[in-house]
């Protein structure tokens, strides 16, 4: 058995975006009902349906949740390890729970608040604090030997780790910088469309090569704003779905993970063999997911690609068979990401351009897209591809049908 | 407030933190030399120091001597001051670095590379690793660029 097709996401809601900080006095708490609730209301549903949460990057306590607004029973309530890797692969373990007929009506959702913390911040203040501390409410707190050989590394922001990953890439296939402004500038002009978007002023190559460099190779426009806000995804089984408000969002394949040694390397250390060291980390993800789903690269749609930075468009691209490897940045230069080009990738303006809500703005996307009540719709789209990382493992990725 | 040279990372962390399986590292990297944890079972070089070998899951280390030099794996030149006692100090370079007489992923070391104009650093230039002691326990790890 896979959960291929056994379940489908039902409803979506969201907040608006904010910039960070102007979701004040909003709590991050508030805004996770909000989206849910919307969510629910999307599906056709309520909130007394509601039984299960699939998480990722734990954003909020279930428990809270459930009390809060008092849903009856909470019968499912688990989280993918580590961070934003797990956004697609919480659709996933939504499916799973439902498959196995655990819960009937699970949320995925994220929520994000960063005015007292700033995910892209420092680390530098106290010799790298934040690095070390287990995520293991009983561990002892103390901080990990491996913080001696880290924290004088002058590595301090998860860009830093990025540009690492980037140099490498150019120098192993000849990637430019003016192939990850094509990312930026593509992804731009789709945003500015949407009403939604935090961004709303065209970007021309100029105006990226005159922005200020922030750490070799990424300048400004590479990387992700910081936003505010919440979105959710109410996924329910594939016969349940049929009777709901809108058509089924049928979940094909889902998987999450990556190669062990991949590890928590992008934000600690860069062990990783050559091989793929300049890579998203998601191939073996990318090839369970579609071996699941039973389809190819070449019939997805639309692809939905976490861009934290835009050079890790270019590299899933390239993992997940839209071009050879090492061919990304080319491939993007020459327009075939475009909303008219063989493979539109984030039709709604990603991380870059839009906002950033730890993935769960590309859920929003695929699901309009496969709805057909996108703004910058994709003709005929019938299977979406949306990613979560590349980040510490579990990266994942989840295709998505009409 | 210590002064500040462009391109030179200043220390952030003034103790190791060490534990038993680290603490012969700093040891040894405060007396100017760079020695590394091998498996006695399959000679993998595992740095920074792990309980297990990630190759053969041994759990029999030795410390061994490495030559101490290294070849950029990649880099990074960071111009924006993530605080403002940066400020001085950017543009800087931190790179990842595969050291010689190890396999090289699985070894890595990374820090801050001095001794280049960072516009003309490249990836696979040869570095030497620069300690420079903070106290009798720790050392402040750099890379010095010695050659193309």
């Amino acid at each position: 058995m896979t959960l291929k097709d056994k379940a489908a996401i039902a409803g979506i809601g969201a907040t608006p975006y904010y910039r960070r900080g102007e979701s004040l006095p909003l709590t991050e708490t508030q805004m996770a009902c909000q989206a849910i609730l919307e969510a629910v209301d999307d599906a056709g549903l309520t909130i007394k349906d509601v039984d299960g949460f699939a998480l990722y990057s734990a954003p909020i306590d279930p428990a809270e949740i459930g009390a809060i607004l008092g849903i009856p029973e909470i019968r499912f309530s688990a989280t993918l390890t580590s961070g934003g890797g797990g956004s697609a692969g919480s659709l996933g373990l939504a499916a799973a729970a439902i498959a196995t007929g655990q819960a009937e009506c699970v949320v995925s959702l994220m929520t994000l608040q960063q005015a007292k913390r700033r995910l892209g911040g420092t680390r530098t203040e106290g010799g790298g604090g934040g690095m070390g501390a287990s995520s293991n409410p009983y561990g002892s707190g103390t901080i990990p030997p491996i913080i001696g050989f880290i924290g004088n590394a002058g590595m301090a922001s998860p860009g830093h780790s990025f540009s690492l990953l980037t140099q490498r890439h150019m120098h192993q296939y000849g990637t430019t910088r003016e192939h990850l402004a094509h990312v930026a500038i593509n992804q731009r002009e789709l945003a500015i469309k949407r009403p939604t978007a935090l961004q709303t002023e065209p970007l021309t190559m100029d105006d990226y090569f005159n922005a200020r460099m922030i750490s070799d190779p990424l300048c400004l426009y590479d990387y992700t704003m910081e936003s505010d806000g919440a979105v959710a995804a109410i996924t329910v089984s594939a016969d349940r779905a049929k009777d709901l408000r809108h058509p089924p969002v049928y979940i094909m394949g889902s998987a999450h993970g990556g190669m062990g040694r991949w590890s928590s390397a992008i934000f600690t250390w860069f062990q990783m063999p050559d091989e793929y060291f300049a890579s998203s980390g998601h191939r073996p993800v990318a090839k369970r997911m579609y071996e699941m789903a039973g389809i190819g690269p070449e019939d997805v749609d639309v692809a939905l690609l976490y861009d934290h930075f835009s050079p890790m468009v270019i590299m899933q691209i390239e993992d997940y068979g839209f071009c050879p490897i090492g061919a990304g940045g080319p491939f993007v230069a020459e327009g075939n990401t475009r909303i008219d080009g063989k493979i539109p990738v984030n039709t709604h303006g990603g991380h870059l351009s839009e906002a950033y809500i730890i993935g769960m703005t590309h859920v929003r996307e695929a699901v309009e897209q496969l709805r057909g009540d996108a703004i910058n719709q994709v003709e005929d789209a019938e299977i979406a591809l949306v990613t979560g990382g590349p980040a510490g493992l579990p990266v994942s990725g989840t295709l998505l049908r009409r | 407030m210590p002064e500040h040279t462009q391109g030179v990372y200043p220390p952030a962390l003034t103790e190791s933190f060490a534990d038993e399986r680290t603490e012969p590292f700093w040891l040894a990297a405060v007396e100017g030399r760079v020695v590394a944890s091998k498996c006695d079972n399959c000679g993998t070089v595992v740095l920074p120091p792990k309980p297990y070998c990630f190759e053969c899951n041994g759990e029999s280390f030795t410390w061994v001597d490495l030559p101490g030099t290294g070849t950029i794996y990649t880099f990074t030149i960071i111009r924006h001051p993530l605080h403002p006692g940066l400020r001085d100090v950017v543009p800087y370079v931190s790179g990842v670095i595969d050291l010689d007489g190890t396999q090289g992923a699985g070894a890595r070391l990374f820090g801050n590379i001095i001794g280049r104009d960072p516009e003309q650093m490249r990836i696979g230039d040869k570095v030497e690793v620069a300690f420079e002691p903070l106290s009798d326990t720790y050392a402040m790890m750099r890379f010095r660029w010695l050659s193309q």
